[in-house]
């Protein structure tokens, strides 16, 4: 067996990654096409106001970190949909106000800089038993949501009005897949870290797109390209002894201009 | 024809703020027509629409179809909605001809069960019904405009419908693909007897192929047969008097 193997924290961390880089593309395929790509940016930030108010409290960051990024989720789209707010403008107020609400926490407690350091810039190695089982379990439920509403998901993104029309429920579908997309940020920031989670959820997807598949076959290879970078980038941060989180967006990104080297050529 | 009509629109007002937009419409549409709605810029058609499909809430007046009042979803499933030659086209969405055929298959009775053989079977036959087998793989974004239009209308039969709503289907697309498109909507009508409720401002083609007109300009001008309505120079009245107007004869 490879020597990485050996220790315990590499398999929690292999374990946890996998897991992301499967749910992160999936959550960030349907963002893309529904031009929502900052939505995951955005939920970052207030998702740093979550872990700082964790840590404040004492509560478990990821707990605190999923409980406001989806209460945040809920007020955008509340804001899109009843009040006429445009997507964009509420998503960057909400990026920006997250992030200040996070500066003031961490103002107040001043002891906690090293701990949310390892949410900021992700900490895939120091994984716990305790949030492998929140991300394990976190996990399969948003999985199964999104596969048993795969369909009515794939509506909303294409043709809103249509799928109105036709009597699925949008706007319940729309507050579900914002809740699904602020767990997801979420769980993913104990892998590459809060400042790049959005790419971790939009790159492979925008590589995948260059393929030019159908939209289920969008979806596979964007999990593919992410397994690929996660897994690539911990083997690369374990033995070139660098930052994971930044890596594995490195790869990442390289595999999106390989693609699109070869996709170029092809044409 | 039958008695009750499909559609019943009872003295509708609508108004965005204080511009009016719609004052006093009422009309009927039975089963079976092929019904034009047309009228100039800001006339009121898409603001007609969109209350017919129950995206816009009924201010004043009422509006029934199938016998209900108008709500958004209710009717769905009789309904094939065809929107304004659709955006998604030009933003490389990834989805493939199939697939989006495969969402007029999708109906809040069935949310969380998949696709069975019935509704492949379902979906294969609407592709073939506007011709487009030969393309079933391939990307939405790939196809032309006349092409892309009719996938659209493979959705809408997939659902199965007894009734087509479109809106302004063919701006963009060339003369040559909007005249197929208009055949292929005709020989609906008359071949499965599909209600087809048609916003157009290509005033020309549409009086070709439709059965009733309904002629709009915040009121109802006129509602009756195409070929009356252009003895009796409404069309003068509307869009002025230098517009030409070229009626092939059928």
């Amino acid at each position: 067996m490879l020597e990485i193997f050996n220790y315990s924290f590499m398999i929690r961390a292999f374990i946890a990654g996998g897991i992301v880089a499967l749910i992160a593309p999936v959550i960030g395929t349907f963002l893309v096409a529904k031009r929502y790509s900052l939505m995951a940016d955005s939920l970052a930030h207030v998702s740093l106001a979550g872990v700082a108010l964790g840590l404040l409290l004492g509560i478990y960051p990821v707990i605190t970190a999923i409980l406001v990024a989806v209460a945040t989720a809920l007020i955008i789209e509340y804001l899109r949909t009843k009040r006429g707010v445009s997507g964009e403008i509420a998503l960057a107020m909400f990026l920006s106000g997250g992030l200040s609400i996070a500066i003031v926490l961490i103002g107040l407690g001043k002891g906690f800089s090293v701990d949310l350091f390892s949410y900021l810039f992700g900490s895939i190695t120091t994984v716990s038993q305790t949030d492998l089982w929140v991300i394990g379990s976190v996990g399969i439920v948003v999985l199964a949501t999104v596969v048993l509403l795969y369909k009515e998901f794939v509506y909303i993104a294409f043709d809103e009005d249509a799928a109105r029309v036709s009597g699925i429920p949008t706007s319940m579908l729309n507050m579900l897949l914002m809740v699904l997309t602020a767990v997801t940020v979420s769980l993913a920031m104990r892998i590459v870290g809060i400042l790049l989670i959005g790419a971790l959820m939009v790159i492979p997807v925008v590589t995948a797109m260059q393929l030019r598949k159908s939209f289920a076959k969008t979806i596979q290879f964007a999990i593919g390209y992410s397994l690929l970078s996660v897994f690539s980038g911990l083997f690369l941060s374990y033995y070139l002894n660098l930052a994971a989180g930044g890596i594995i967006v490195v790869v990442a990104l390289l595999l999106f201009g390989v693609t699109l080297l070869l996709n170029t050529r092809k044409s | 024809m039958t008695d009750t009509p499909l559609i019943k629109v009872d003295n509708l007002s609508f108004r965005y703020g204080s511009e009016n937009v719609l004052e006093n419409v009422s009309f009927d549409i039975h089963a079976g027509e092929f019904v034009g709605i047309i009228g100039p810029n800001g006339s009121g058609k898409t603001t007609l629409l969109k209350l017919l499909l129950g995206l816009l809430p009924t201010q004043q007046g009422s509006i029934q179809i199938f016998g209900k009042s108008v709500q958004i979803g209710t009717y769905g499933k009789y309904v094939g909605y065809i929107p304004q030659k659709v955006t998604q086209s030009e933003t490389r969405f990834p989805i493939t001809v199939r697939e989006v055929v495969a969402l007029g298959r999708v109906h809040p009775d069935r949310i969380l069960q998949p696709l069975g053989t019935k509704d492949k079977k379902l979906i294969s036959e609407a592709i073939s019904a506007v011709e487009l087998s030969d393309f079933s793989n391939r990307l939405l974004s790939e196809l032309s405009g006349g092409q892309q239009q009719r996938v659209f209308i493979a959705k809408a039969l997939a659902s199965e419908p007894k009734l087509l709503i479109l809106d302004e289907p063919t701006v963009g697309i060339d003369v040559q693909s909007q005249e197929t498109f208009y055949r292929l909507l005709s020989s609906l009508n008359k071949d499965k007897g599909l209600t087809i409720v048609i916003v157009s401002h290509d005033v020309d083609v549409v009086m070709n192929e439709v059965t009733t007109v309904l002629c709009l300009n915040k009121t109802l001008i006129y509602h009756g047969n195409p070929k009356t309505f252009l003895k009796e120079e409404y069309l003068e009245q509307l869009y002025g008097k230098n517009r030409r107007f070229i009626i092939h004869g059928h």
